[in-house]
């Protein structure tokens, strides 16, 4: 890192090396929950990391002792296949017991392959099904409206959650309603679970899309954690609309083995492979 | 019905700040009195039924009693997974209002017609199903829907039909039957906007000296089960009719409690609309007429199932 942007870094308050080692540990988690029950999704869990990291620690106001405090932000993980990253990230935040992690997708848990509703302190909404996660938060959106409340709410879709309609009903509604401290961050990896997403249905231009549905919509290295927290810190904006951030992802992002791999899709990592992916990330 | 309840829904939102009231693009003039009230607790959602029943049920998360309300396959099977997702499995209190219930819209044609909602809403767990008889019901049912923390479903009619109680009848509650008029040999149940035809087929019966207590069954789910083994224990038939597919719905419903609960089902005879869609235009009495769900025809059936 440059030293002016090291200062950038300080102005803002945001401790860069903190927030990259707190990502990678986060990453090892999701890798060993993968190894540990055979579950899929890990490159979908590992290119959210970053997002995740920088919204949890930089960003929202929220207090894990108190999680359904009316007047918190709110965070929707809409990709809800990507559970393993939200588990850590809650656990590590000190929702539940970092223990439990052991018990993700294992008989008689709380921590269900995708999120589950009213059961789990700091999961907003139940989703698993794409397209539900953006509708809910603009309803949580607009009861903060007329509540006259400040908090804001964030969710964060898949690149081929874009695929569904939903999500463009919601866009549309959004954009009308000028729900401007409402944020949608896009984890665009580029793959969809069988294809590349642009060769699936057609998301570019992406960021234009969402900028032609009324977003004030940016791109943004979606590994970048301090980028990540300085933008979606400030919102609302003062823009007037609903705010999207086309977040540029890879899939399995911090291993070397897994990244652009669409395989870790579905696959789950051996004991061997577990063993080197955190030496990779600095964790062995 | 319809404008029962949009008066009904304006009272409510003047002593409850947190009814919201979100429309699929529908209710031209009809919610000009609740936009008056209650400025910003009317939402426009537009011809986007499933972005609609996720924005109810995130206002709902945040402590809003929102309904949700447009033609009746447009506000529930258009959007089936957004409210067995978003709201019932998040428990989440939205009141979904649908007009247009069975064969209401006849005229419009299968795409409006609503003949399967009850059999898809009722499987949904969480779900509480309110099919009202006539206006007065659709008040009670809409005013008991906003003091209860759970997901239900009102299936309204559309307007004009014939008024059957003199007010919001006394005691009443979801999931308890009412008696509309008392008998000593057969039972008509009926449940939703087919009640003005049960009476009509009740005063058939009596004419040729036939006496059928009428009940009628305004929510589906949960059933009314104490008054079920009440009349299988008193009547020799026991006919259930709706304008509702035989697949699913309130007779279905009925079916399954008499097996469980070990009625004899010799008694039980169901009324209702074929395994088929209506494609023929025609209003809804036509309908009706065709499909055998006229008062007239249910008392026919009855005479001909009792000379058996």
């Amino acid at each position: 890192m440059t030293t002016a942007a090291k200062a950038i870094h300080v102005r803002a308050g945001i401790d860069a090396l903190a927030l990259k080692k707190q990502a990678a540990i986060l990453r090892g988690e999701a890798i060993q929950m993968s190894h540990a029950s055979g579950s899929a999704h890990l490159g979908s869990s590992l290119s959210c990391l970053d997002v995740l990291t920088a919204a949890y620690w930089a960003v929202l106001n929220i207090d894990p002792k108190n999680p359904t405090d009316p007047n918190r932000d709110r965070f929707i993980l809409s990709k809800g296949h990507a559970a393993m990253a939200l588990y850590a990230t809650l656990a590590h935040r000190g929702f539940f017991p970092i223990a439990e992690l052991a018990t993700y997708n294992k008989d008689d848990g709380r921590l269900a392959e995708h999120p589950p509703a009213n059961m789990l302190p700091g999961v907003e909404a139940a989703t698993g099904s794409l397209g539900h996660g953006l509708p809910i938060g603009i309803g949580m959106a607009l009861a903060g409206r007329l509540n006259g409340q400040t908090h804001r709410v964030f969710a964060l879709l898949s690149d081929g959650e874009n695929n569904e309609g939903s999500v463009w009903e919601a866009a549309m509604f959004a954009a009308a309603q000028k729900l401007d401290r409402l944020c949608v961050i896009v984890d665009y990896n580029k793959w969809q679970a069988t294809a590349r997403s642009n060769e699936t249905l057609q998301l570019s231009p992406l960021r234009e899309k969402w900028e032609a549905f009324g977003w004030d919509a940016h791109e943004v290295d979606g590994h970048d954690v301090v980028r990540l927290a300085e933008l979606m810190t400030n919102v609302p904006n003062g823009s007037g609309k609903p705010v999207a951030f086309i977040a540029h992802t890879i899939k399995g992002k911090g291993v070397s083995f897994m990244e652009d791999d669409n395989n870790w899709h579905y696959r789950a990592p051996t004991a061997e492979e577990v063993a080197r992916a955190r030496i990779e990330l600095g964790l062995d | 019905m319809r404008n029962a309840f949009a008066d009904e829904l304006t009272k409510l939102g003047n002593d409850d700040p947190r009814v919201i009231m979100l429309s699929g693009d529908i209710g031209n003039k009809l919610f000009d009195k609740f936009r008056a009230a209650h400025p910003g607790r009317f939402i426009n959602c537009g011809v986007a039924e499933q972005n609609m029943t996720g924005v109810a049920a995130g206002l709902a998360m945040s402590g809003f009693r929102p309904v949700t309300y447009t033609i009746t396959p447009f506000v529930t099977t258009r959007c089936l997974e957004q409210i067995r997702t978003d709201v019932c499995y998040h428990e989440a209190p939205v009141t979904i209002v649908a007009v247009g219930a069975g064969l209401a819209y006849a005229g419009l044609g299968p795409t409006h017609h609503a003949c399967e909602d009850l059999a898809l809403l009722r499987a949904l767990p969480n779900m509480v199903v309110v099919a009202p008889g006539c206006e007065w019901e659709v008040r009670g049912a809409l005013r008991a829907a906003m003091k209860q923390d759970k997901p239900v479903y009102i299936r309204m009619g559309k307007k004009g039909e014939p008024v059957i109680h003199k007010g919001i009848p006394e005691g009443f509650a979801l999931g308890k039957a009412l008696t509309i008029e008392t008998g000593s040999d057969v039972a008509l149940l009926s449940a939703g906007n087919i009640l003005p035809e049960v009476i009509e087929a009740a005063h058939h019966l009596r004419e040729h000296g036939v006496s059928a207590e009428i009940v009628c069954f305004h929510t589906i789910k949960p059933l009314d089960e104490a008054r079920l083994a009440d009349v299988f224990s008193r009547y020799k038939l026991v006919l259930t009719v709706e304008e509702h597919s035989l697949i699913g719905g309130f007779g279905s419903a009925v079916a399954e409690w008499a097996v469980d609960a070990g009625a004899d089902t010799r008694k039980l005879k169901r009324i209702g609309t074929p395994d088929k869609f209506f494609k023929i235009s025609g209003e809804q009495q036509f309908a009706r007429e065709k499909l055998g769900l006229t008062g007239r025809q249910i008392a026919e059936s009855v005479q001909r199932t009792l000379a058996h």
